[in-house]
């Protein structure tokens, strides 16, 4: 029995611009809007869209990754036939190695797509923030009769420069792409979700790994060589919230961007949920020395102090006094009486101790990372990554 | 390792809450934000290693079936043991059996199948947070035939009426079960049995006619049985009134009796329904209160429960009130001491008050 559609999720980049963020988990693990991991969203995308089958291709620092991953049943992904994979390099009779590159670590996953021998393969990555129905994006790709389809949105034309860029004839045919150009001659960003025609993808991915001037990177040899030989690549128009957290910055911002009155991006949206694992906590307090006011605060929290403009995980505690504004405060963490924290991402498990002051409160100011689990911070800090 | 079995029984369980229990039975009534009473019982059994569990149902049970599932929210989704819901549909023509003594007796199998040697057997209406292996050790040392679980409670409240209570001696040997309403030893509805004992006193029950396995079987042969007491400590509530249900809600939003319930080691466990965050908007004011998943709140809160997914509009106000899941609360809508149960809705400057001794209960999926 063969699957129309198999995904495949790149989840092992490191998200070095992550800081210390990624120091001890991949940039997939990392946390994001109270309640989940980034990697939530595809795995979300992927069971709401019907696809059941996803290998994640994991390599740096996959520890946590794993354990939260488990046999994917949080996302429905614990199937008979199907369901999830994880993937990791691994040694063979002739060697063996590291992944060196978004191709390859599919290339040396044949094998795994083979078994369930499907006409297509959605290829994912673990780096943005979006909820997409990749069957519609299957759809055309199927009513096109492309190779393969990339999906794009539109960004604003002084930020295109940051991106992969499409340049498309009136029919939404991919004429040229143009990775980070100084002087953009289109504004359709690749959202890094493609889907391939599996044979083509196969013969490319066999082809590319014979020649060993290629960094086996879909963007930087995959796509060129397709459009080198006039295969037929489509753009398809994705309209949305998306949002790459690659950066502190970015990271923190598109957590703010929920506390909008009308998000972008709903996650109160029961046709779309986005699924996590469940840590299982008691219904927050909030206490009457609280004042909470324009924030997310999930389950296991005991709030006695002032929260603002923030995004509270699971199980964290304040104390009466502190005050938490334009934060994001990851699981577990302790805030003593009178500490303030302004405009900072704050690790699992952080101790602040009372009176402590972090971060900067003027507006524009760097965002502050306290990013070593389990630190006890009982000074001040500001523009400061404690590593 | 000693292995125990469970079993919750609910034959005895009136569906007293009034407009809560019209269309579910006790066991299945929301409490604290985010729980069923029976999570409570189930979660107890899950962390003491009880991998076998099987839910004596009799009337309306379906919102229980819906909540329990397959048990995998309890790590109960196991090959072998597992859950067991087991409602009354049975068939065996020379079954005499009557009573609670009609679920032993048709589901003996349960019994005498598990690999376990002991059988803890529970009601839902106490909340607490108990370790069944610390109640297996004492029963073993003490060499009695039942061990039977009570609490010493300092003040006897109405809700204690119907319950059983304990004279023990120096040995925590009982001497008497009664219902003497001066007794604060309450016996909590749960016991713990050697499996082939619990087998050989159903049969000798059901061959006398009788109709209540606790009351015939243990208390009945009271002084010829060893029945030890064991003296939980923990946190406790008996819910089996409106009355005690809203006290024991608000007594959650004192800290010290919260986590008396709510432990880290021993997690009380629930379905999972992946709601997102609780968003509290800017014109938001809340005080005191205890808030589940999910819920969008704009108005002022104060002294309050919500369940997960409430809505709150800007301007409403809610006071010493339970808002189960899913209400809407529409804006300049004003609750106090009002008990919400599903998906109601109260419209545009709604005002409903209760007493505070008197909730006023509005039944599931209401409009007002």
């Amino acid at each position: 029995m063969n699957k129309e559609c198999v995904a495949m999720l790149l989840a092992g980049g490191q998200g070095t611009r992550l800081k210390s963020l990624t120091k001890q988990i991949a940039k997939p693990a990392v946390y994001f809007g109270g309640k989940y991991r980034i990697i939530d969203f595809p795995l979300s995308n992927c069971t709401n869209s019907g696809i059941d089958t996803v290998g994640v291709l994991t390599q740096y620092e996959p520890l946590i990754l794993n354990d939260y991953i488990g046999i994917g049943s949080s996302w429905d992904l614990d199937r008979k036939y199907g369901g999830v994979s994880v993937l990791p390099p691994y040694m063979q009779s002739e060697g063996g190695g590291w992944y060196t590159g978004t191709a390859n670590a599919i290339y040396r996953n044949i094998k795994f797509l083979n078994q369930y021998n499907p006409e297509h393969v959605l290829v994912l990555s673990g780096d943005h923030i979006y909820k997409m129905d990749y069957g519609k994006m299957l759809d055309y790709h199927k009513e096109t009769g492309a190779d393969a389809t990339i999906s794009v949105i539109q960004v604003p034309w002084e930020e295109a420069s940051r991106f992969g860029l499409m340049n498309t004839d009136g029919e939404g045919v991919i004429t040229e792409f143009d990775e980070k150009p100084p002087n953009p001659r289109s504004n359709l960003a690749s959202m890094g979700v493609y889907i391939f025609r599996w044979d083509v993808l196969k013969q490319y991915l066999i082809e590319d790994n014979q020649n060993g001037e290629s960094s086996n990177d879909f963007g930087k040899d995959i796509i060129p060589a397709l459009l080198n030989d006039y295969r037929k690549l489509m753009a398809y128009k994705f309209e949305g919230y998306w949002k790459d957290v690659g950066t502190v910055d970015s990271l923190w911002e598109a957590n703010m961007d929920l506390l909008k009155e009308e998000p972008e991006l709903n996650l109160n949206d029961y046709s779309w949920r986005i699924y996590s694992k469940n840590p299982n906590q008691p219904a927050q307090y909030i206490a009457q020395s609280a004042k909470v006011s324009n924030s997310l605060i999930n389950e296991g929290c005991r709030i006695y102090g002032t929260v603002d403009t923030s995004i509270l995980f699971y199980g964290v505690r304040t104390e009466e006094g502190s005050l938490v504004k334009d934060s994001v405060i990851m699981p577990n963490v302790k805030i003593g009486k009178n500490a303030t924290i302004h405009r900072a991402i704050i690790s699992e498990g952080t101790v602040i101790e009372d009176g402590a002051v972090i971060g900067d409160p003027s507006p524009e100011s760097e965002i502050t990372l306290i990013a070593r689990e389990g630190t006890v911070m009982a000074k001040s800090y500001m523009h400061e990554t404690i590593k | 390792m000693d292995r125990i079995a469970g079993i919750i029984n609910l034959d005895h369980e009136q569906d007293v809450l009034d407009e809560l229990t019209y269309f579910r039975c006790s066991a299945a009534v929301p409490f604290a934000g985010r729980y069923r009473m029976i999570d409570f019982a189930i979660s107890n059994m899950a962390n003491s290693r009880i991998d076998s569990v099987a839910v004596f149902a009799r009337r309306k049970y379906r919102s229980l079936m819906d909540h329990l599932e397959q048990g995998k929210y309890w790590d109960l989704d196991r090959k072998r043991g597992g859950l067991f819901i087991l409602p009354p549909d049975w068939n065996d023509p020379t079954d005499i059996s009557k009573g609670d003594l009609q679920h032993f007796h048709n589901n003996i199998d349960f019994i005498t199948r598990t690999l376990a040697d002991y059988v803890v057997v529970t009601g839902t209406q106490n909340i607490c947070n108990i370790n069944y292996e610390n109640v297996l050790r004492e029963h073993k040392e003490s060499g009695a035939d039942v061990t039977v679980v009570y609490k010493k409670v300092e003040e006897l409240y109405p809700e204690f009426r119907r319950s059983h209570k304990l004279d023990i001696d120096e040995n925590q040997r009982v001497t008497a079960i009664h219902n003497d309403q001066h007794n604060n030893n309450v016996y909590m509805d749960m016991y713990i049995i050697e499996k082939n004992y619990l087998y050989g006193l159903i049969e000798d029950c059901i061959a006398h006619g009788c109709s209540h396995f606790f009351l015939d079987g243990i208390k009945g042969r009271l002084p010829d049985i060893n029945i030890h007491a064991y003296e939980y400590s923990g946190g406790h509530a008996l819910i089996n009134s409106v009355e005690s249900y809203y006290r024991h809600s608000f007594n959650l939003l004192d800290e010290s009796e919260h986590d008396r319930l709510f432990k880290e080691e021993s997690p009380i466990l629930t379905k999972v329904k992946n709601e997102a965050p609780s968003k509290y908007l800017e014109s938001s004011e809340v005080k005191n209160s205890l808030v589940a998943n999910g819920c969008v709140i704009g108005g002022d809160v104060e002294d309050s429960i919500l369940f997960r997914g409430v809505k709150v509009e800007k301007g409403a106000v809610i006071r010493n009130s339970v808002i189960m899941q899913r209400c809407e609360i529409d804006s300049n809508a004003v609750l106090e001491n009002v008990i919400l149960d599903k998906d109601c809705r109260i419209s545009n400057g709604r005002t409903l008050v209760g007493a505070p001794e008197k909730p006023f209960v509005l039944a599931k999926r209401n409009t007002m």
